[in-house]
């Protein structure tokens, strides 16, 4: 189970694994996620999102950053090996329906990976695709023949200037909600802090805007509650009840302080996994 | 810190009454006489830093005491009192003499899991409650102690390597899928699997043991006895599937249509924990139970050296509510390094629902009561962590209908108490994974699964469930017992064609 097929490396620290999981390539569907843990007796359990599937060879796509010390060692991972433990497909699928007017995508950094299968499932569903992708830089751009392939219209943006546009998601975006046709959807994913002002873009314009919330998890089944947001004036489990939600009702703020609960630990713990150098430890 | 007693005093104890009354025929008068074996515990001040077992077991002179305490009643009262109907008066019996292996046989005809219910049941509750001996003194805590016998007489079992293979009819070809591995679908899956039909125990987390693992921190049921009893399953031939969420890796209709499962039950637990909905709720800080004690147990995160998973660190800890699960984690915290730790309860001690031993083992170390109060709001410092809580607090009012003296805020009296980290343990509402995806499966306002029940049946034709998912929050052994019940159903139905 779990075997890892394919692997590559799409940036300095962006990955695309490739692994044998075929209860999941049969059931999931767009906006699910995955549970992961490397070992188990002292690995963390943490989500990862979906990026493609494939129910004829019963494999399904990741693509995760190295960021934290679990990402950084499934990163060390190679071909042939085994991931120990995926739980999936977790959380409620995308809400898909041909909608009246123009479907608008925004992915930010490796959140454009969770958005492909929501793309692959609008597209199937008849929709008028735009699709805006944005990153730091070009090197950290991903998946673009895969959205090219299937958007109607991709609009690319770096922070740099490096590929596409200098510019910010929200820049894009808010001209496609001042156009004549502006979206009958959006939906953001990305860095919470990009979804936030995502949301703030479209807010005005009253455009239905979806985001899909990545947050601390344990067990993923809804047991725990770690993973609660405010929306609205009600607390949600993203686990169950998401992970996508009404963007212009969730309380990013509470979200984004919630995400850094264990960062004195996590910065701990990345000095023993041993990737940083002496002196930046 | 209340009185404790070392476990050296009550061995020396225990031998001096068995020279007295041991080896020779008893009055009922003379069983009076012998007081109540005392559980041996670790020292309060040392085990306010280890995770190990707090509650030593019996020596063997303190086990065959304790058992003459029994009466050996004809109409055994306290059979009733038990979910699963042990044959209590017979294994005590066999205990009083010695005969642990005998005794121990006793007991797995009817449970197959002893070691962890003779730790974690509530006799008081249920044996002990209609046990004569404790009736006489008006006192169920007086009673034989039950549990502390049936410990034993388990851990003796393996102790002496005497565990015996669990006979299995032939195979019938008949496949089972019990979906869930807590208490109630390990009981199933093993009365299903002994009359020789295939079973396959799915497990979402990636270890099986339910709420035995997750829940109940190592202090009060060490880990390796929940493996052993599964150990035991699996060389009984039952297969565990871990990692595999049914309702999400599988649906129900899809196991039943296209995996050709006979029959299935569903036994998932509540496993969906409430909050209070005060303000500040939502702060950094501010934990399920289930997350705290999930994050220490399964996860081991108290092993800090070792463990990825992260606890937080906090030194001044509040716990909302009063079961067992609020004692389980205000003592984890204890263990994890708070300084102070408090249990924020409504009621009175008389109405804490949690175990009489646990609190006293709480109380031992250290963890302060804050009854008769309720937070009413949580506060924040400006990086939204939790900073102290606003309590109200109540006095008794007027009996409700439950009989208890209603608990009544009493207008204008708030406080605060500071602390760093707040943890809420009010009971868990039901999960809503498997009716989203099934249907057809009927539940009620709450979410409980709906079943008949004498069998455990529910809505849909072969599917069965029980434990918390039906029951809402209860207890292990209640949990078995629904387990036992819906196995003797599941078995009937399979039996019959």
């Amino acid at each position: 189970m779990n075997k890892i097929i394919r692997k590559k490396q799409l940036s300095a620290d962006v990955f695309r694994f490739t692994f044998e999981a075929p209860h999941i390539a049969r059931e999931r569907k767009a906006g699910q996620f995955l549970i992961i843990q490397l070992d188990n007796d002292f690995a963390e359990r943490f989500p990862l999102t979906i990026a493609d599937a494939d129910p004829e060879t019963g494999t399904i796509d990741i693509i995760f950053q190295a960021v934290g010390a679990s990402t950084m060692k499934l990163a060390a991972m190679e071909e042939g090996d085994a991931i120990a433990n995926v739980l999936g497909p977790l959380g409620t699928p995308t809400h898909i329906e041909k909608y009246d007017g123009p479907v608008v995508c925004v992915g930010g950094g490796i959140g454009v990976a969770p958005m492909h299968p929501i793309v692959q499932a609008m597209k199937a569903a008849g929709n008028e695709l735009t699709v805006i992708m944005g990153a730091r830089n070009e090197e950290l751009l991903i998946m673009e023949n895969e959205m090219s392939a299937l958007a109607d219209e991709v609009i690319i943006s770096t922070d740099d200037g490096s590929y596409g546009r200098k510019a910010l998601v929200t820049e894009p975006l808010k001209e496609l909600c001042e156009s004549e046709r502006p979206p009958a959807l959006v939906v953001a994913i990305g860095p919470p802090i990009m979804m936030k002002f995502c949301a703030e873009t479209t807010r005005p314009f009253e455009v239905p805007t979806m985001v899909s919330l990545n947050t601390i998890m344990v067990d993923g089944t809804g047991m725990c509650g770690g993973c609660r947001v405010t929306v609205g004036d009600e607390t949600k489990f993203v686990c169950v009840d998401g992970p996508e939600f009404d963007g212009h009702k969730v309380d990013f703020n509470n979200m984004m302080l919630r995400l850094k609960a264990y960062k004195p630990q996590e910065e701990d713990h990345r000095c023993r996994v041993g990737t940083t150098t002496e002196g930046e430890a | 810190m209340s009185e404790f007693r070392t476990p050296e005093d009550m061995a020396a104890e225990a031998d001096a009454l068995w020279a007295e009354y041991g080896g020779r025929e008893l009055t009922v008068k003379e069983r009076r006489a012998i007081p109540q074996q005392d559980m041996p515990a670790q020292d309060p001040v040392e085990r306010r830093s280890t995770m190990s077992e707090v509650a030593r077991g019996y020596t063997e002179n303190q086990v065959k005491v304790e058992s003459l305490r029994c009466l050996q009643c004809r109409n055994a009262p306290c059979v009733a009192g038990c979910p699963v109907a042990i044959d209590i008066p017979r294994f005590i019996d066999h205990a009083a003499k010695g005969e642990f292996g005998e005794s121990i046989g006793v007991i797995k005809e009817s449970s197959l899991l002893p070691a962890i219910c003779g730790r974690v049941c509530p006799q008081e509750k249920q044996c002990m409650l209609t046990c004569t001996v404790g009736r006489a003194m008006k006192d169920p805590e007086k009673s034989v102690a039950i549990g502390r016998i049936e410990r034993y007489v388990s851990d003796w079992e393996v102790d002496n390597n005497a565990v015996e293979a669990i006979p299995v009819a032939p195979e019938t070809g008949k496949r089972v899928a019990v979906i869930g591995s807590g208490p109630s679908g390990l009981t199933a899956a093993a009365d299903i699997r002994r009359e020789g039909h295939d079973v396959t125990v799915f497990e979402a987390f990636h270890k099986p043991g339910g709420v035995t693992v997750y829940g109940i921190p190592e202090f009060r049921l060490p880990k390796a006895i929940v493996e052993r009893d599964v150990e035991n399953l699996m060389s009984m031939g039952v297969h565990f599937m871990t990692n595999f969420l049914v309702g999400r890796t599988r649906k129900i209709d899809d196991m039943l249509k296209e995996d050709n499962y006979d029959a299935l039950y569903i036994a998932t637990g509540a496993g969906l924990p409430k909050f209070m909905n005060i303000p500040g709720e939502n702060l950094v800080g501010v934990f399920s139970a289930n997350e705290y004690l999930t994050r220490s147990n399964l996860m081991k995160a108290y092993e800090t050296g070792r463990a990825l998973t992260p606890m937080y660190s906090s030194k001044k800890v509040c716990v909302f509510g009063g079961g067992n699960v609020a004692m389980d984690a205000a003592r984890t915290a204890v263990r994890l390094g708070a300084e102070e730790v408090h249990i924020v309860y409504r009621r009175t001690e008389k109405e804490l629902p949690a175990r009489v031993e646990e609190v006293h083992h709480a109380r031992e170390e250290g963890v302060i009561f804050d009854l008769l109060s309720s937070p009413i709001e949580i506060l924040g410092d400006e990086e939204g962590r939790v900073r102290g809580i606003v309590c109200q607090r109540y006095e008794l009012g007027e009996p409700d209908d439950s009989g208890r003296r209603r608990p009544v805020p009493i207008e204008g009296d708030t406080f605060e108490v500071e602390c760093d980290a707040c943890i809420t343990s009010i009971g868990n509402a039901s999960n809503p994974l498997i009716k989203q995806t099934t249907p057809d499966l009927n539940v009620n306002k709450w979410g409980n699964i709906v079943v008949e029940e004498s069998s455990g049946r529910t809505s849909i034709d072969k599917v069965y469930a029980g434990g918390d998912i039906v029951l809402g929050a209860a207890t292990v052994i209640l949990a078995m017992g629904e387990g036992r019940r819906a196995a003797k159903a599941i078995n009937e139905q399979l039996a019959a064609g």
